[in-house]
């Protein structure tokens, strides 16, 4: 439609291919998790699946306004984007509604919009024109600082009203600014973070009794775990290594194990002290740690059991027993993938992991094939918040997340979530449509 | 750009998620049906799918036992939800301490909150209409329909019997029962159980969100509920009526068996209840009455109560006596008083007005006859002992001492004396036939149940066989008695020496008979009275008999405890029971409402 009336408009129509199949996919579970036998007709917009495709219909909107709009307009505006979203999350922290214990909603009549899930589109492309401005290094500090602080800003705000999920989606910003030249050492540390927080917050929900000191938590185990892998890396340096390289070695293995036990002493210390319960029981779950209550277990055992129920090659659409059922609460929303699961099975589950690969691929083609390094940045923010998503919501659903609220792109029942990643991915294609034509 | 290669370290750590995804997804979906199975066990639901147990009809196809649907309210804990508690209770009429009671114990146990268990059980379609359509509101209650026995002629409590609910002691013993299921626990219930029972079918159910169950797999898993098996019983429901009504406010039994089939027509003890009351949620409360009753109406007097059968003995007597050549129907034994009482005006009989007269020197001489033969000349004692397991060996075959191959549950089997018994009673050699001469009139140590006792009159009117009395002619519509029914069982005496005893069981009948007041003008009785001391009690009233004398119809033992001579009692009951089988009633109504009014319970 666009295209044919710009003439140099080239739509990456693979993208688009895949974009339609997700949402195709994605009304199909909504449709069978949410099926009111009552009201069986897809068009029946008093339950989820009818709302989805007024939604559907809403993106079809946007898709085309987005397309008609010149690609420079987003570059230029990127600014006041951002601002309008952070000014939207101020907003909501006082005029919105509370929906499970989160101010996170603008309540519009019978439906809700929720600013967070369109920040991202400010961060990203407000992030995209910062490094791209000329003379920004993200080797640089001072850079590296306002870019956190571009990030952090509706981060904090969103962290207020509180909204964990949403909150965690913004790390895909880090790698983001690892592509664009921030050091490889940040995701070396994100990734020891996660083995030390882990290992810690196992590890201290034990109690040892110590010689001299009685019963402790364990995580004084830990603590002198550190300790000796410490001592043993300064006796490798001091035998093993060059001498001119020692005194640096030594420096880094003292520091990282002063960030370490720190890490994980307060890791520890905030999820016995500062987590709330629920939050605190479903890390534990994750890591399957006794809980007290049983219906703690409950959400994380039915989304497995629900996969579980798939087998090879699935219980056919409309035919799950636990989908069908509404063992899984609101299955719809956050919990959408474990519909997909038990009606397509195995195969029909690899086939959505594949998908959103493929889609991720193809934005990382789309974003390295842009001259613009604004385009470029923007490619990979969309690739890399679609990659979190998908991270965090099919871990949770398949138990090695935390159950963390956050929705699955373009399969989750919702308007925000679906029209935000609508939105984020076709100014990307509206942007790679006119890539030959910058520089021209 | 020198940051160009980091587009693989993104798509690495892309990809690297995506397979521990797609490998977690295997391991959850395809490598084990763990998570699957634990599926299974939440939505899908075994439904017991109970038989109905197979009706039982009386002889002429009157409906003596059958089914009623009745409503069992369950719970499953993983389905409710909070409930106005006040309303449910109002509802199904329940204390609410009972239902906490319930439901703590429904959902105590691990694993349990997917089990339904019972909140009310067996409650009648009526009760179960009170609160159907208002039921939906309480998500986690459903009702499961089972049937319960009914009998609509309320007769026969104890031949028929009583089902109940299997329990620990009986699961042990019966490894295909299931708790819950029903099971025949006496009579015919209990015997044909195999045949009644039918068989359990399980229907896999799962429920949608509207709490609809649909089947599993299109029921293709199901395995259908077998009805069980209709059974045609041998008891008549009209003569079984009429003798319970002879019998009421009485203790005792009437036992009615077709001599040339062994078709038990009609089995009462008395006092017996209304089998009504053992059925549904009052069961367990009025077998508990029953059982403390005084009068023990739970105790079948007819298949387990081992009475001294007095002088109806003789006729077994005679026979055995007749077939071991000790003695002939033309023997005579002096009325000799001095060794044991005897009544009515007689000196010198031959075996037929002996029997007429019921002579006790005459059988005492008799059995002596049989025991003291001379074959040890030296040893009293001996010779006793020798003579006895000869006499014993003889009489066993008349059907004494063993359960007659009887389909009767707990049939008791008495008790004849044998020389090892004496031996043990009295040392070997420490007794001979002065010790034991008792046995000879029946009395003594011998024990008979009633059923053996109209066994023998069968005997006598098939001239030498019977055929194990049964309770049930034919298993299905048309089908037959087990096969060990309809085979005949010879005792071993020749078809002439019964002429003898037939011949004086008519003359008790008679002008100058014990019963000669039972007399019909139209059917030829054939009976012997019997009078069971029991001091210093009443004695018990003893009647056998069989009519009509040529081509018997019907042969009967009437027992009536503590209640006097047997042709005061016995005997009449006995000859209104012929009427009723042969004629379909008496016109003798005086004697019928004296009987039937006659209170002997003292």
């Amino acid at each position: 439609m666009a295209a044919s009336n710009k003439q140099k408009l080239q739509l990456d129509l693979g993208t688009v291919a895949l974009y339609g199949t997700l949402v195709l996919f994605g009304w199909l579970s909504i449709y069978s998790a949410a099926y009111n036998p009552l009201v069986p007709s897809p068009f029946a917009f008093s339950e989820e699946y009818g709302k989805q495709l007024v939604w559907i219909g809403v993106c079809v909107f946007l898709i085309v306004i987005i397309l008609y709009l010149d690609a420079e307009v987003f570059n230029k505006l990127a600014i006041y984007i951002y601002l309008f979203f952070v000014l939207l999350l101020m907003l909501v922290l006082v005029v919105g509604k509370e929906v499970n214990g989160a101010k996170a909603w603008f309540g519009i009549g019978a439906f809700g919009i929720q600013p967070s899930e369109f920040s991202k589109i400010g961060v990203g492309l407000f992030l995209s024109k910062f490094i791209s401005s000329s003379g920004m290094q993200l080797k640089n500090l001072r850079t590296r600082i306002q870019a956190f602080a571009i990030i952090g800003l509706p981060a904090c705000l969103i962290l207020l009203q509180p909204d964990v999920g949403s909150l965690l989606t913004f790390l895909a910003f880090i790698l983001v600014m690892y592509r664009e030249g921030m050091s490889g050492n940040v995701l070396i540390a994100g990734f020891a973070s996660v083995v030390i927080g882990t290992l810690s917050i196992v590890i201290g929900a034990g109690r040892t009794t110590y010689p001299y000191f009685g019963e402790m938590s364990s995580i004084w185990t830990f603590i002198l775990s550190l300790f000796g892998l410490s001592i043993l890396a300064l006796i490798f340096v001091r035998n093993f290594v060059v001498p001119r390289s020692r005194r640096m070695l030594y420096s880094v293995t003292v520091i990282s194990l002063i960030l370490a036990s720190s890490l994980a002493f307060s890791i520890n210390y905030i999820v016995d002290n500062v987590l709330e319960k629920h939050h605190k029981e479903r890390i534990y779950v994750m890591l399957s740690l006794p809980v007290e209550r049983e219906d703690a277990t409950y959400n994380s055992e039915m989304a497995k059991i629900t996969v579980g129920s798939g087998g090879l090659v699935g219980r056919g659409f409309h035919q799950g027993p636990m989908t069908q059922n509404n063992y899984v609460p609101e299955q719809w929303t956050d919990f959408i993938f474990s519909a997909v699961a038990e009606e397509w099975g195995f195969l029909g589950s690899v086939t959505v992991i594949l998908l959103f690969f493929a889609l991720i691929y193809r934005l990382v083609v789309l974003a390295e094939r842009q001259r613009s390094q604004f385009s470029r940045v923007y490619g990979y923010c969309v690739a890399a918040i679609i990659f979190m998503h998908l991270l965090i919501n099919i871990g949770m659903v398949l138990g090695l997340a935390p159950i963390i609220g956050i929705p699955l792109p373009f399969f989750s029942y919702g308007g925000s979530s679906l029209m935000a990643f609508t939105m984020l991915l076709f100014i990307m294609i509206r942007l790679d449509a006119e890539r030959l034509s910058i520089f021209r | 750009m020198n940051n160009d290669n980091r587009r693989y370290t993104f798509l690495f750590i892309v990809g690297t998620i995506c397979v521990i995804y797609i490998v977690r997804l295997f391991a959850l979906q395809v490598a084990t049906s763990e998570w699957k199975n634990k599926g299974s066990r939440l939505t899908e639901r075994e439904v017991v799918v109970y038989p109905s147990r197979g009706n039982i009809f009386d002889r002429n196809g009157k409906v003596l036992v059958t089914n009623q649907t009745v409503y069992d309210l369950m719970v499953l804990p993983k389905d409710l939800q909070p409930f106005d508690t006040t309303e449910f209770c109002k509802l199904v009429n329940l204390p609410y301490e009972e239902l906490k009671e319930i439901l703590k114990k429904s959902t105590s146990y691990p694993n349990v909150k997917y089990k339904p268990s019972p909140v009310i059980k067996q409650m009648l379609p009526e009760e179960y209409a009170l609160f159907a359509e208002r039921l939906y509101k309480f998500p986690g209650f459903f009702v499961q329909a089972r049937t319960l026995r009914t009998y609509p002629e309320s007769l026969g409590a104890l031949v028929l019997g009583d089902v109940g609910e299997v329990n620990g002691d009986i699961l042990k013993s019966h490894p295909d029962y299931r708790k819950g299921d029903y099971i025949g626990l006496n009579g015919i219930e209990k015997s044909y159980e195999k045949e009644l029972r039918g068989k359990r079918g399980i229907k896999y159910v799962y429920r949608d969100n509207l709490g609809v169950e649909h089947s599993v797999a299109n029921g293709q898993l199901d395995s259908a509920a077998l009805e069980g098996v209709d059974l045609y019983a041998t008891i008549d429901a009209e003569l079984q009526k009429y003798g319970e009504k002879l019998m009421q406010n009485k203790r005792g039994c009437i036992v009615a068996i077709e001599p040339s089939t062994g078709e038990i027509l009609a089995l009462v003890s008395a006092p017996t209840f209304d089998p009504n009351l053992l059925v549904g949620r009052a069961r367990g409360q009025n077998f508990a009455a029953l059982a403390k009753n005084p009068l023990k109406p739970l105790f079948n007097r007819a298949t387990q109560a081992q009475y001294r059968p007095g002088s109806i003995f003789k006729l077994a007597q005679s026979l055995t006596a007749l077939q071991l050549g000790s003695i002939t129907k033309d023997t005579r034994i002096a009325c000799n008083r001095s060794l044991i009482g005897c009544h009515g005006a007689h000196s010198m009989d031959d075996l037929e007005m002996a029997i007429v007269h019921s002579c006790n020197p005459y059988f005492r001489g008799v059995l002596q006859r049989v025991v003291e033969a001379n074959r040890d000349p030296n040893n009293r004692a001996k010779d006793a002992a020798i003579g006895l397991s000869i006499w014993n060996e003889q009489i066993r075959k008349l059907g004494f001492g063993s359960n007659l191959g009887s389909d009767l549950p707990n049939m008791k089997k008495g008790n004849v004396p044998s020389t090892e018994y004496y031996n043990k009673k009295y040392g070997v050699e420490g007794w001979n036939f002065s010790t034991i001469y008792s046995i000879a009139i029946g009395e003594g140590e011998l024990l008979i149940n009633p059923v053996q006792m109209c066994n023998l009159a069968c005997i006598i009117a098939n001239r030498g066989f019977y055929v194990p009395p049964h309770t049930v002619k034919q298993i299905g519509r048309g089908g037959t008695a087990r096969t060990e029914y309809v085979t005949r069982v010879d005792v071993g005496v020749k078809p002439e020496y019964f002429e003898t005893v037939v011949n004086a069981m008519e003359k008790v009948v008679g002008p100058g008979g014990t019963a000669n007041s039972i007399k019909l003008s139209d059917i030829v009785i054939c009976g012997k009275t019997g009078t069971v001391q029991n001091e210093p009690r009443e004695d018990h009233s003893v009647f056998v008999c069989f009519a009509p004398k040529e081509n018997p119809k019907i042969a009967l033992a009437v027992y009536v405890e503590y209640a006097g001579f047997g042709g005061t009692w016995a005997a009449p009951i006995s000859s209104l029971m012929i009427e009723k089988y042969l004629k379909g009633g008496t016109t003798n109504t005086g004697r019928e409402e004296l009987i039937m009014n006659a209170k002997i319970l003292n």
